[in-house]
């Protein structure tokens, strides 16, 4: 089974220039690897730094120190060092992200919300369309919300536009920030079944989920983040 | 993306007598790319845009384009003409205020043929049906083609300077504030209207702004500068969600939320 | 030398100095050489307010030799104001023959007309021009209007034409119609009416456009290419005029429209004067030449 994700020696601090230039360490050492058709869990209690190495692997963070490599395409890139350019690329064929809240843009609808990745990768604007729809469906989301901007959405529909969006493509990693915080039972029923599902395809996903029943049913494996914490070295 | 850039920046400084405009600064941006340039009033990102667009004579420093022809020329090394014709048909500049650069006293219609008369177009029919399509991309009503500008709201002549510019198909655009001055309504509309416009076009643009709203959503790298250097460069979302400089960090920390 | 040769000898001939006319012949060599290009020169104030014709006395001043024979017409016609106060002034300073007849003349000074007579080899027509920059309209900093016509940037020319047909469903402009010069320059061909631009085509006479407010020369050769600008779909036409000349019977002329009650009455008859009394004596009628006659 091929390892898509590999992350060595990562090191993130925060330096706050406005207090005084104090340096805040929030991981050390974060080391995993992630394999194709798993699921691994990042646990541990909040601050632990779960959704900053989740931040880091998407590039929105930047990384003091270590590699983290993918395989991207052909190529074996680590993202540490990487430009800009190629992070975008990356995210555009490589690693999907599905965020804890949406950044609704004005007045785009919720079906082009979600078909904008596949669009942005060269599919046709009508097939991406049709794909939302489906997806928009699966999850529960009233036809009637479709064609508007999920801005004035409530949590738990803004929360599966977001879902939707992340998992209309087949890219081969895919990241889950607790993605099913503010959903019912039944759709997180439904968001499980979709996990499973991008796990025998071949996806490797990496998730946070607070939901301990969730947790329980999508994890192969638990990574425990406090084993990363810095005080640790420290000490 | 292709790999080679379509504008390549090397060293450009500005100073006017001992006073920094904008200060050695060097990038490349890619076909597609929008850039963000943020900074506050004074930072010098004006002076860096106008020096990118030809509008004024950088001190040092060169900027290449690459042309059609697939060859890169140095822009300063181009005549006049060269410069000008690039200007009005692979370019376009979206002023802060419309009036600067639409012609407010003809019609919506042939403020937006203009460059194509230019280019040499002859046909009524054909030049009057292409801007009647661009005033719809652009959500201007058909029926208001001959209006001059004058009679637009802020926001209609922001639309309308924007289909101006894009009229001609140009693979290039540099954009000063373009939602400076508008109500935030009107701006969201604009900003959406952008967004797709240079997806759909697959535009490379330089956007210079001090709205970092602005600059998440339309840009995909962003250089942030101050006193006429750059003090943080880098893909977009993480110059504002990990700013690395104290100054950008200020910045960010200083976003009204809402 | 009679008496009233010397009571005038303080003129020199033709009213400018010698240095001013060579100034103004070598403006008027670059213009001929440049055809449509709109050269500068230093313009003096002439006996007379700007708008009556300064630019083209001047031209005309330094052209001018004793064996020459003036023609002066101001809306087509030779005996209006303008036109009499501008023969009147040449024959005083430069005592030349003058006449009303096109054939006869070797140089015509015209405001807003092309005589109707086909001009020959060897004549000269003057034009007064008052805003010599057809770009003005839409693109007031003359730095920039300068610069277009260097770099051959006309486009905004044709926003103008555009404009006309928006707002009118045709080209509306009816005089000073731009043309462009041998492929080149753009110009104004001075308030004449668009009628008369196809005689500018291909003339055998030289033609000279002189701005004096402006400080502007400009000329076109004989036998240049003058092309009046249009649309594909809209191509440039000159007026036409639904019944002939009432005086002459002449078609194909332009003609002025003449109130002659207060109760609606009028009459179209020939703007050129000259023109309608030749053919008048050569015998053609118009439907009101009888009346005519009798006023």
């Amino acid at each position: 089974m091929s390892t898509p994700l590999v992350v060595s020696e990562v090191c993130k601090s925060f330096t706050m220039h406005l207090r005084g230039g104090i340096k805040l360490p929030v991981v050390e050492n974060v080391a995993f690897a992630l394999r194709a058709g798993e699921c691994a869990v990042l646990g541990g209690p909040s601050g632990a730094g779960k959704s900053s190495i989740l931040k880091m692997i998407y590039g929105s963070y930047a990384v003091d120190s270590g590699q983290i490599i993918v395989s991207h395409g052909e190529a074996l890139v680590n993202l540490a060092n990487a430009d800009p350019r190629t992070i975008i690329a990356i995210r555009r064929d490589t690693i999907g992200y599905v965020s804890q809240f949406l950044r609704a843009v004005p007045r785009v609808s919720a079906r082009d919300v979600v078909a904008e990745p596949l669009i942005a990768r060269g599919e046709a604007a009508e097939t991406a369309r049709q794909k939302a729809e489906t997806l928009l469906a699966q999850l529960n989301l009233p036809e009637r919300l479709w064609s508007l901007p999920p801005a004035t959405f409530s949590g738990g529909e803004q929360q599966r536009v977001n879902i939707a969006r992340g998992f209309i493509t087949d890219h081969p990693v895919l990241l889950l920030d607790e993605p099913t915080a503010s959903l019912d039972k039944a759709n997180r029923e439904i968001v499980i079944d979709m996990i499973a599902r991008k796990k025998e395809a071949g996806v490797a996903l990496l998730g946070i989920f607070h939901d301990q029943d969730v947790r329980d049913i999508v994890a192969d494996r638990v990574i425990d983040v406090t084993g990363f914490a810095p005080e640790r070295k420290a000490a | 993306m292709t790999d080679e850039p379509l504008l390549r920046v090397r060293s450009i400084s500005k100073f006017y007598g001992n006073r920094i405009g904008c200060s050695d600064i060097s990038f490349d941006l890619y076909p597609g790319e929008v850039l963000a340039v943020v900074g506050e009033s004074g930072s010098g990102k004006t002076t860096l845009l106008n020096c990118l667009s030809t509008r004024l004579l950088p001190t040092s420093g060169s900027v290449s384009y690459r042309m059609r022809d697939g060859l890169f020329h140095d822009l300063y090394r181009m005549s006049e003409a060269e410069r000008r014709f690039l200007m009005r048909t692979d370019w376009g500049f979206v002023h802060q205020n419309p009036s600067d650069g639409l012609r407010m006293t003809v019609s919506a219609g042939a403020n937006v043929g203009e460059r194509l008369m230019a280019v040499g177009q002859r046909h009524y029919g054909d030049i009057r049906a292409t801007a009647t399509d661009w005033l719809g991309r652009v959500e201007i009503s058909a029926d208001r083609i001959d209006d001059q500008p004058r009679a637009f709201s802020g926001g209609m002549r922001q639309r309308l300077q924007i289909a101006r510019n894009l009229v001609t198909g140009p693979r290039l655009v540099f954009m000063d504030e373009p939602t400076g001055g508008l109500d935030v309504s009107v701006q969201a509309r604009l900003l959406d209207l952008l967004r797709g416009l240079v997806h759909e076009l697959g535009l490379s643009a330089i956007v210079v702004t001090h709205d970092l709203a602005v600059a998440r959503l339309l840009s995909h790298r962003m250089i942030v500068m101050k006193d006429g250097h750059v003090v943080e460069s880098g893909l977009t979302d993480r110059v504002l969600d990990d700013p690395q400089a104290p100054y950008t960090q200020l910045l960010v920390s200083s976003i009204l939320q809402v | 030398m009679n008496a009233h040769a010397e009571a005038i000898a303080q003129y020199n001939f033709a009213y400018l100095d010698e240095q001013t006319k060579r100034m103004i012949r070598r403006a008027i060599l670059k213009a001929i050489a440049i055809p449509g290009y709109q050269v500068p020169f230093a313009s003096r104030e002439m006996p007379m307010p700007y708008g009556w014709g300064t630019g083209g006395v001047q031209v005309t001043a330094s052209v001018i030799g004793p064996q020459d024979v003036l023609k002066v017409i101001d809306q087509g016609a030779d005996d209006t104001t303008n036109a009499v106060s501008i023969r009147a002034f040449f024959q005083k300073v430069a005592q030349v023959s003058v006449t009303t007849h096109t054939g006869e003349a070797t140089i015509i000074q015209t405001r807003h007309r092309i005589p109707e007579e086909p001009l020959k080899e060897g004549q000269v027509l003057v034009y007064q021009v008052p805003i010599p920059e057809p770009l003005r309209f839409l693109e007031p900093r003359e730095t920039e209007t300068r610069k277009m016509h260097a770099l051959e940037e006309y486009g905004l020319m044709h926003v103008k034409l555009y404009e006309d047909i928006a707002q009118h469903g045709h080209i509306a402009t009816t005089f000073a119609y731009p043309v462009k010069v041998e492929g080149r320059y753009v110009m104004d061909p001075s308030p004449t009416p668009k009628f008369d631009n196809p005689k500018m085509h291909m003339s055998k006479a030289l033609q000279l456009f002189g701005a004096g407010r402006e400080k502007r020369i400009y000329a076109i050769p004989p036998y240049t290419h003058v092309e009046s600008l249009d649309f594909d779909d809209h191509p440039f036409e000159v007026q036409r005029f639904e019944e002939p000349c009432a005086l002459c019977g002449a078609h194909g002329v332009y003609l002025d429209e003449v109130v002659l009650d207060d109760r609606g009455g009028r009459m179209f008859v020939c703007s050129d004067t000259d023109h309608c009394e030749e053919r008048r004596a050569e015998g053609h009628r118009g439907h009101l030449s009888g009346e005519e006659a009798a006023t």
